[in-house]
């Protein structure tokens, strides 16, 4: 600890970092720490509120461009034999709306609240390793950036720019074509092009990115909280985040060893997926759909722990069965790992394990119906406040049953031998999707933004966001049950007359269009909550957890001194609960509060992955010198890591002014 | 390595577990499904395509119960290294890490000659399955040893800084001690159910 500064005495109040001088690290560098560059302090901060606003601005960004992937699909759809875009480009959108959705703007946006939201509400300073935060955080942007990097070659293909002769000739196909699942062989290399490989290194970086982050909450959630913050009081967001990330974990290194695989079939000639040498591209799907479905509950547990959050502060009592809605999550996890062979019943699996995962996926349904039915009792004899937050929250419980009731069709292997790849399935998981998450991430973003940003909504813009998207989604995605009942298959880029699909069809994107212009309006309802809102004060909602305890936005440091807690629901305990439940606050032991030195380094190492990415998905295609331009990605990594490692962790101390 | 916040001052006193030995645990765990997935890989085509190889031709048990009894007896060291760390005897930690980085060292030139001969024998990466299967399997493990090597060789300069004191710096040899163990026991399962399994009615 010999970079720590010197303790000044604590009459003085450091509450401004930027009062201090920097100082140096064991590598003799200056460190970012005090800097008054407001660039090189987002760059280089290690500070989990920061690293969580820069998730979700960077994740609503992607939902934007996945979503305008999905109008121009729908747009294509609407008339029967419709020519607006080619099929191979039609396919390039799907596939990119699927990835782009999961991977660049639902995961990042739950990485989003899991950063700001679960240090706060376990009483924490930080995460448990700040500096690993900031690299998860960065090595997602690189991982965005080499899966979307396709879209940049396809322009560069269309604009005629490729020499006809040069190492390029021929190739015009450079983004990901194959669906978000990539099922062998169609990944093979005589079938896709440079896509395919953009897309294995892309998903390769994220998983990087997703692992360093679970790992880090776990030991986050398990070592960090305050005193008395036993287990069984924790708010129901944090528990999720637990078991979100113990899932990431353990379902992740599947799909790496997958791609892996599926990197040395393209590039060094193996067999693992490939028929001719004695392969078997099921494989690829089992190995697939055991992290995938996980995935499935990697997405949807937090939105579940959001609304568990929503629905008791504006009903105005405790989450009815905390500690059984508490187990669900827990068990649904669990199962998740258990049931992903009801994406394969198609395939032939066998009388025995079909019969096997049909009930399993059944069971999963006890559960998640178990949590409704905690969330409807919450309600009952509640006094409701139709509050923006709550009314997202109330829309999330309708909406996500209906998916999960579509769900448990699914799950008789005879219904889905039907529905298999038809527009059925669409409609289950859109409605999970977006009726479920999105409804719910929506919730959140009323819920906490004032919080976030210490501002106040505006107005009453938020019931048009809610009727816009809600009567949108349904306009949507209703009609496809019956499409897919009808027989209209997924990732088709056009239909004929006569089949009887042309009405729907027309309904379907008139309602995609009617959902774009919610999401358009709660994007402006957040522009000008930010820019102009009241102050919102520490506590606007009257809510019940730790985070609504400080300061909106929260210092720097979270919490002046370190709150002890004697009751699950703390903050609702301490402002109308017993003498005995309120948060009491260690005492100031003189030394200040430590805080974490910010750094370069994590962000060099993880932006190392794009030179290594882009390299090694170029030299794959054939173009020359990307060999060596992979080999600089990966002494970036090096560098980045190593100096990381020698810079040590540093750390200095604030003094802020006691207010209590 | 050391990226903790959490300082005595931070309040959290009740740590049943360090920070970073949690961290480890959590990726030794997930190290067991990227194992697991390569290992049930190899195992489902030695089972689909059995006439494809004949693997007990090419293994040579004395070269790999070797290498396998040399990695074993490295992770002894490592042992001793992360006993001697925590009793603040940084002369002993020095004696057992070049042992354990000398093993290390043993066994992946066992595994390069190895790969080299299977090469030869015509075993590679486009001959078939067990070609693909074995070569990403084994190969994955060695580079978990050669990283370990590095680190090992990395906190033995360290070592020389004067900068390891018996509290911050036992968690650390601790943590490297947990990687190498898990490195150790992999190997051991891979040469049971990847080599062994092989001559069973052979021998």
């Amino acid at each position: 600890m010999s970079t720590v500064t010197e303790t000044p005495a604590p009459s003085t109040h450091t509450e401004d970092k930027h009062v201090l001088k920097p100082e140096r690290s064991n590598l003799g560098l200056m460190r970012p720490d005090h800097n008054k560059s407001v660039l090189i302090d987002w760059l280089t901060t290690v500070d989990h509120k920061k690293i969580g606003i820069m998730y979700g601005a960077i994740a609503l960004f992607f939902l934007l461009v996945g979503g305008v992937e999905a109008l121009i699909i729908r747009t294509q759809l609407a008339f029967p034999e419709n020519d607006l875009i080619s099929a191979q480009r039609y396919n390039q959108l799907f596939t990119m709306h699927g990835t782009t959705m999961i991977f660049l703007a639902i995961m990042p946006l739950n990485a989003a609240f899991f950063n700001f939201l679960v240090p706060l509400q376990i009483g924490a300073r930080d995460v448990a390793f700040p500096r690993i935060n900031s690299f998860s955080l960065w090595a997602f942007v690189a991982g965005a950036l080499v899966i979307n990097f396709g879209w940049v070659l396809q322009a560069v293909e269309v604009m005629g720019l490729f020499s006809a002769s040069g190492p390029t000739a021929g190739m015009n196909d450079f983004v990901p074509s194959m669906g978000w699942f990539g099922y062998a062989p169609i990944t093979g290399i005589e079938f896709t092009g440079a896509g395919t490989d953009f897309w294995i290194m892309g998903l390769q970086i994220l998983g990087v990115a997703s692992l360093s982050a679970a790992m880090n909450f776990v030991v986050t959630i398990i070592n960090m909280r305050a005193p008395g913050m036993k287990m069984m009081r924790l708010p129901v967001f944090t528990w999720m985040t637990l078991v979100v990330s113990l899932l990431i974990v353990f379902a992740f290194p599947a799909i790496t060893i997958a791609l892996a695989q599926l990197m040395f079939d393209r590039t060094f000639g193996t067999s693992f997926f490939v028929t001719a040498g004695g392969g078997q591209p099921i494989l690829w799907q089992h190995l697939f759909w055991i992290f995938g479905h996980p995935e499935v509950y990697i997405l949807v547990l937090p939105a579940m722990g959001i609304v568990s959050e929503v629905l008791p502060t504006f009903s105005k009592k405790p989450l009815f069965g905390y500690a059984i809605v508490v187990f669900s999550g827990a068990v649904i996890g669990f199962l998740g790992f258990a049931v992903w062979s009801h994406h394969m019943f198609t395939t032939g699996l066998g009388k025995v394990a079909t019969a096997a995962f049909s009930l399993l996926t059944m069971a999963i349904a006890v559960p998640t119906g178990v949590k409704i039915f905690n969330w409807v009792g919450t309600l009952w004899g509640g006094r409701v406040r139709f509050a923006p937050p709550m009314i997202f929250a109330l829309g999330f419980v309708w909406m996500f049953m209906m998916g999960g009731f579509s769900g448990i069709m699914h799950a008789s292997a005879p219904a889905d031998a039907q529905q298999q790849d038809s527009y059925f399935v669409i409609a289950h998981f859109h409605y999970v999707a977006i009726g479920g998450i999105f409804l719910a991430v929506v919730s959140g973003i009323y819920f906490w933004l004032p919080k976030i940003v210490g501002k106040m909504w505006k107005g009453k813009l938020s019931i048009w966001v809610a009727i816009f998207s809600t009567v949108g989604l349904n306009i949507t995605f209703f009609p496809m049950h019956f499409l897919g009942l009808l027989g209209m298959p997924r990732r088709t880029h056009t239909y004929l007359e006569g089949f009887g699909w042309e009405t729907y069809n027309l309904v379907c994107t008139i309602g995609s269009y009617i959902l774009a212009f919610g999401i358009f309006l709660l994007v402006v309802d957040i522009i000008r909550c930010v820019r102009s809102g009241e102050p919102a004060g520490n506590d606007p909602w009257d809510a019940r957890t730790l985070e609504w305890e400080t300061t909106s936005p929260p210092q720097v440091y979270n919490f002046g001194r370190t709150p002890v807690i004697a009751a699950r629901d703390a903050l609702w305990e301490h402002k109308h609960g017993p003498e005995n439940r309120r948060i009491t606050y260690e005492e100031d032991d003189g030394h200040g509060i430590h805080m974490p030195s910010q750094s370069w380094m994590p962000m060099i190492a993880s932006l190392g992955f794009v030179p290594l990415g882009l390299g090694l998905s170029l030299m794959q295609a054939g173009i020359p010198y990307m060999g060596y331009v992979a080999i600089f990605g990966l002494f970036m990594i090096a560098l980045g890591v190593a100096l990381w490692a020698i810079e040590g962790p540093g750390g200095y101390h604030l003094h802020p002014e006691e207010e209590k | 390595m050391s990226d903790s916040a959490t300082h005595h001052e931070d309040g959290h006193k009740s740590l049943i577990i360090d920070n970073k030995k949690l961290l480890m645990w959590l990726f030794l765990g997930s190290d067991c499904m990227f194992f697991g997935t390569l290992i049930s890989t190899h195992l489902i085509y030695r089972k689909l395509n059995p006439e494809e190889f004949d693997p007990t031709s090419m293994f040579s048990l004395e070269l790999t119960s070797f290498s396998t009894f040399i990695l074993l007896m490295s992770s002894f060291l490592m042992a001793l290294a992360v006993s001697a760390m925590h009793k603040g005897q940084i002369k002993s930690f020095r004696r057992n890490t070049v042992g354990v980085i000398f093993f290390g060292l043993i066994f992946l030139a066992c595994q390069v000659y190895e790969f080299t001969e299977f090469a030869h024998l015509g075993l590679t990466l486009e001959s078939g399955t067990f070609g693909s299967t074995f070569y990403l399997m084994t190969g994955t493990h060695g580079v978990h040893v050669a990283i370990g090597v590095f680190w090992l060789i990395c906190m033995l300069f360290y070592s020389y800084t004067g900068k390891m004191d018996a509290h911050e710096s036992a968690v650390d040899v601790e943590v490297a001690g947990l990687y190498w163990h898990f490195v150790d026991i992999v190997w051991i399962i891979i040469f049971t159910v990847v080599y062994l399994i092989e001559f069973i009615g052979k021998v």
